[in-house]
């Protein structure tokens, strides 16, 4: 990966030049985590059959990696080589567990729904990955910025996949009713003319249909993007 | 390189710092974490029988719910025999710590809810789903028969699969009015069937691709209500 060289010649770094704006704006196509780094793959199948979880653990996993980022990167001077990987994953625990208690403080019912994936942002490879490509050799601005990019970039994915799953797969959207067989749906399929022959795709439920959503959007992303076509 | 002198050193104090930060975060939102989980476990059981509350259980604020609860509900515990025990409170029996007990040595908790036109009996039941515990609460009409609703709760069932026990309108809606006893007078408690109900005093239709989900269910509404029958007969008496 070409931007885990490390700068040695000091240079006049804005707080919002070309190459901040390109951490904050890579993950999000170019280099996504999901599509292009192909990592953090099994929690974008766990959380995504409906949006509103898939929103929230975005955001979570977004506030860990941009702090846990800041975090290594203060300390990155300090910290001893033999033992890195265990301070990394001491900040990120630290962090998910604050995260953890707050959300279960502030809104209990997603922290039910939620409760065992928040603890998994811990193994997100995603975070990981970060802190020893990125954080270990940048500064903490730019390391937080990378961060908070690769969560938006982690993010966005697991609300299209979430999308697409709750859609065709319940037929609402963020608990929003669209369509159905049921008289409070927007469409009624038992009595719009247009939509009489729609059901349910019971597989978009399932897990394994994260898959194939994340493939289509791959696929897509690859087909218009022309600098992803000679990578991996 | 650093020394290991250092390494250890630096290990034991960011461990402290954490530890001490975390421990105080902690016992800081304790008092709030206690009054949501309480919160939530109130709406649930009103929940059961939302259809005869004066408001709504889902949007309704978490004063009004406190408030709703503690002026309708009558807290009663029973032991494993059936029988009364005097003096305890039904919020105070805890159906995770119960189930460690043995089985002689249990308690239940009912919830009487004086509802506008009649009285109905909001009990509790465990059970083991697909990959956690379950569990639910049935509320029963005065002649200790009738089902009038039903809410279910679970650790960490499928999203969209088994978590549908909790999440589907429908599943919930389908258990009003079924009946515990067949006309004969026996007990045949509550099924859940896949393709189609035979039977629809007695059967539910199951959720798809919930099979492990729909039978912790059965199973634990055919052990669980059984356990309230005999408070139930002598009530009748």
């Amino acid at each position: 990966m070409a931007e885990t060289a490390t700068q040695t010649v000091p240079e006049k770094e804005p707080l919002f030049g070309k190459k901040e704006r390109k951490l904050l704006i890579d993950p999000l196509n170019d280099n996504n985590p999901i599509t292009v780094q192909v990592l953090g793959i099994c929690s974008a199948l766990a959380v995504t059959s409906m949006v509103k979880p898939a929103v929230i653990m975005a955001l979570s996993a977004t506030f860990v990696m941009a702090f846990s980022n800041l975090t290594i990167s203060l300390l990155r001077k300090g910290i001893p080589k033999q033992v890195r990987m265990i301070v990394q994953l001491v900040v990120i625990a630290f962090l998910v567990t604050i995260v953890e208690l707050v959300l279960k403080a502030a809104n209990y019912p997603i922290w039910k729904q939620l409760s065992v994936y928040i603890g998994l942002i811990i193994t997100n490879c995603i975070v990981m990955g970060r802190l020893e490509a990125y954080a270990m050799a940048n500064k903490p601005w730019r390391s937080f910025l990378d961060g908070i990019g690769n969560g938006l970039g982690y993010g966005i994915l697991l609300v299209m996949v979430a999308v697409a799953r709750e859609l065709f797969g319940k037929g609402s959207l963020m608990g929003f009713k669209i369509i159905g067989n049921t008289p409070d749906c927007l469409i009624d399929t038992t009595t719009n003319a247009w939509f009489g022959w729609y059901m349910q795709n019971n597989i978009m439920v399932l897990p394994a249909a994260a898959l194939f959503v994340i493939c289509v959007i791959i696929w897509v992303q690859r087909a218009r993007n022309s600098k992803l076509v000679d990578i991996s | 390189m650093h020394t290991n002198r250092y390494t250890l050193i630096y290990i034991v104090v960011l461990s402290f710092i954490v530890a001490v930060v975390l421990a105080f975060t902690f016992s800081g939102l304790k008092p709030i974490h206690d009054a949501n989980e309480a919160v939530f476990k109130k709406r649930d059981i009103l929940s059961s029988v939302k259809d005869q509350l004066p408001i709504d259980i889902v949007k309704a604020s978490t004063e009004e719910v406190l408030e709703h609860f503690d002026a309708s509900i009558e807290q009663v515990v029973i032991d494993a025999n059936g029988k009364v025990v005097e003096g305890a409170k039904a919020d105070d029996i805890d159906m995770k710590q119960e189930e460690k007990k043995p089985l002689e040595e249990r308690q239940y908790p009912i919830y009487i809810y004086e509802g506008a036109e009649a009285k109905y009996y909001l009990i509790a039941i465990r059970g083991n789903g697909l990959w956690d515990k379950i569990w639910g609460t049935i509320a029963m009409k005065d002649d200790f028969n009738t089902i009038a609703g039903v809410s279910f709760d679970h650790v960490t069932e499928t999203a969209g699969l088994g978590a549908e026990i909790k999440d589907s309108e429908a599943f919930k809606k389908a258990f009003q009015g079924k009946k515990l006893y067949n006309d004969n007078g026996e007990y045949v408690s509550v099924a859940i069937v896949k393709g189609g109900v035979k039977k629809p005093s007695h059967q539910v239709d199951a959720i798809a691709g919930a099979t492990i989900t729909s039978k912790g269910v059965t199973e634990m509404m055919n052990r669980g209500l059984a356990i309230y029958l005999p408070y139930f007969d002598s009530l009748k008496k």
